[in-house]
C-alpha cells in the first residue's frame, strides 16, 4: 500500500493540457443536456479497434470525464449512444431496440470508419449499412480506428465544455 | 419541540440536499486526482442531477407496476424524515421521539428495501440479480448498525440519537473508551457496505455482473433516476454525518443563536467532507471483494458491534 502510494505522488497528474474547446455551434438536444452528457456505447459490428480507442479516450490521459461525458452501464441513463462498426444483421434490431430504449433528447455518435460508411465491410454479405442508414447520426467521427483525440473532441461537442 | 429543534429540522434537510451531491463530486474529484486524471469538477454531479430532472423524459418500462414507480419517491421520503430528525447540525431534534436508533435504522432500511422491491419489479435478469444481493447485504448490516449504535446508547440509558450525542458532549473522554472504538470500526464497515462503496459494491463500475446497487436501477431514467441518485448521495452523507457525530460530536449548536448554528452547519461540512475524501482516497488503494467474501467481513464486523455491546456492560 505504501509503494503505490509513492507510485501515485511520484506518478503526479497524467492527464494531458486540455485542447481548445471545439467551435461552432451545438444541436438544441446538445445544448438542453448543459455540459453533462451520459454515453452508452454500442458495438453493432465492430472489429474493436474503437473500442480500445474509447477506453483509451476514457482513460487517464486523454479523461473525456473531465469534459462532463461519462459512460454509463444502461440505455436509460444514457443521453448519447456511441455506436462502433457497421451495423450487422445480427445487430440491427438490438441497436434500434437501445435507441428505442433511450429517453429523448437523445443523440447518436458514430465512432469510426465503419460506422460512417461501412469503411472495409461495404458490401460484405452479413452486413446492413451504416450506421446512419439505421438510426439518425448527430455526430461522426472519422478514422480506422480513430484516434482518442479525434473521440474526446467529438463528445466535447456534445457536451459544450 | 424547541426552537433549537424546530431550526435543525429546517437547516439540516436543506443542507443534506444541497450538500449530498457536491460530497459526491468531491469523492470522484479526490478519487481522479489520485488516478492522474483531471476530473470533471465537484460540480458535475448537479450537473446531471438537472439534467435530468429538468430535461430528460420519464420512461416507464413495460411491465412494470406502481412498486417501480413509488420507490423512488419511497426512498426519497424516508431518507429526508431521516435528514430531518437525526441530530446533525443542532443538538435537539424536530420530531425527538423519531430521532430514536430503532427509528431511523428501520426508515433507512424501508428506502433500501423499496429499491430492492422496484429492481425485482423490472423482471430482468439484473435487476432480480442486484435485489437479491441488495437484500442479502442488507440482512447482515443492518444487525450491526443496530447493535453498534446500542452500545453507544447502553451507558446513556436511553436509544435517543440526541440524548447519546449530547451525553458524549458533556463527557469526552467516552470517545477513547474501547466500546466506542469497537462500535466506530464495525459502524465503518457497515457504512461502507450499505452504501456501496469498495470493496463492497463499486460505484463507478460498468459490469453488470459485479453491480449490487447499479444493478437495481438500470431501468430507471429521466426524473426517476434524479430522485434515485440524489438519494442515495443524500443516504451517503446521512450515515457520514451519523458517523460523525456519534463520534466526534464537536461543534454541533446546543443554542439556537445564528453563530451556534453556523459553526454547527460548518463543523457539519467539514466533518463529513473528510470522512468522504479519506473514503474516496481508501477506494484507490482497494479492489472489489468477491461477493461470497462480503458475509465474512460484516460477520467480522458484527462480532466487533456484539463485543462494543459486552464491553459497553462490563466496563460501565
Amino acid at each position: 500500500m505504501l509503494g503505490l502510494w509513492r507510485k501515485i505522488h511520484r506518478t503526479g497528474r497524467v492527464a494531458e493540457p486540455a485542447p481548445p474547446p471545439p467551435g461552432g455551434d451545438r444541436s438544441p438536444a446538445a445544448a438542453a443536456l448543459g455540459g453533462s452528457v451520459q454515453v452508452r456505447h454500442v458495438d453493432a459490428g465492430s472489429c474493436n479497434g474503437c473500442e480500445v480507442e474509447i477506453g483509451s479516450a476514457f482513460g487517464p490521459v486523454y479523461d473525456a470525464e473531465r469534459y462532463g461525458a461519462r459512460l454509463v452501464a444502461s440505455p436509460r441513463h444514457a443521453d448519447a449512444l456511441l455506436v462502433t462498426g457497421p451495423v450487422t444483421r445480427n445487430m440491427t434490431e438490438p441497436l434500434r431496440r437501445t435507441y428505442d430504449a433511450v429517453p429523448g433528447p437523445k443523440l447518436v455518435v458514430a465512432v469510426g470508419d465503419c460506422a460512417r460508411n461501412c469503411g472495409a465491410f461495404a458490401g460484405a454479405y452479413g452486413v446492413t449499412g451504416a450506421v446512419s442508414d439505421v438510426l439518425p447520426v448527430d455526430v461522426e467521427i472519422t478514422g480506422c480506428p480513430p484516434r482518442p483525440e479525434a473521440i474526446v473532441e467529438g463528445l466535447r461537442k456534445l457536451t459544450g465544455r | 419541540m424547541s426552537a433549537l429543534g424546530v431550526v435543525g429540522g429546517v437547516v439540516q434537510p436543506l443542507l443534506v440536499v444541497a450538500g449530498s451531491p457536491l460530497l459526491i463530486g468531491v469523492l470522484r474529484q479526490v478519487r481522479a486526482k489520485l488516478e492522474g486524471r483531471a476530473g470533471p469538477g465537484v460540480l458535475q454531479p448537479w450537473r446531471d442531477l438537472r439534467k435530468l430532472l429538468l430535461h430528460k423524459e420519464s420512461v416507464t418500462p413495460r411491465g412494470t407496476s406502481e412498486v417501480f414507480r413509488y420507490a423512488p419517491l419511497v426512498l426519497m421520503a424516508t431518507t429526508l424524515v431521516v435528514a430531518v430528525v437525526v441530530p446533525f447540525v443542532t443538538t435537539a431534534s424536530a420530531v425527538d421521539p423519531v430521532a430514536d436508533l430503532f427509528a431511523v435504522v428501520a426508515l433507512l432500511a424501508l428506502g433500501a428495501v423499496a429499491l430492492a422491491l422496484a429492481g425485482l419489479d423490472t423482471g430482468t435478469a439484473f435487476g432480480g440479480m442486484g435485489a437479491s444481493r441488495e437484500t442479502t447485504i442488507l440482512a447482515l448490516v443492518e444487525p450491526t448498525l443496530l447493535v453498534a449504535i446500542f452500545a453507544l446508547s447502553v451507558r446513556v440509558g436511553s436509544t435517543n440519537l440526541a440524548a447519546i450525542i449530547s451525553s458524549t458532549l458533556d463527557d469526552p473522554a467516552r470517545v477513547i473508551s474501547p466500546v466506542s472504538l469497537l462500535a466506530a470500526v464495525a459502524l465503518i464497515v457497515v457504512i461502507i457496505a450499505e452504501t456501496g462503496r469498495l470493496p463492497v459494491d463499486n460505484p463507478a463500475t460498468h459490469l453488470e455482473l459485479t453491480m449490487v446497487h447499479e444493478a437495481m436501477v438500470l431501468e430507471y431514467a429521466g426524473p426517476d433516476l434524479a430522485l434515485v441518485e440524489l438519494a442515495s448521495a443524500m443516504r451517503l452523507s446521512v450515515f457520514l454525518g451519523l458517523l460523525a457525530n456519534l463520534f466526534l460530536p464537536w461543534g454541533i449548536a446546543t443554542t439556537a443563536t445564528p453563530l451556534a448554528l453556523l459553526i454547527g452547519v460548518a463543523a457539519l461540512v467539514v466533518k463529513v467532507g473528510l470522512l468522504g475524501a479519506a473514503l474516496a482516497a481508501g477506494e484507490v488503494f482497494l479492489a472489489k471483494m468477491r461477493l461470497f467474501r462480503v458475509p465474512e467481513l460484516l460477520a467480522g464486523s458484527f462480532l466487533l458491534a456484539l463485543l462494543a455491546v459486552a464491553a459497553s456492560f462490563f466496563l460501565a
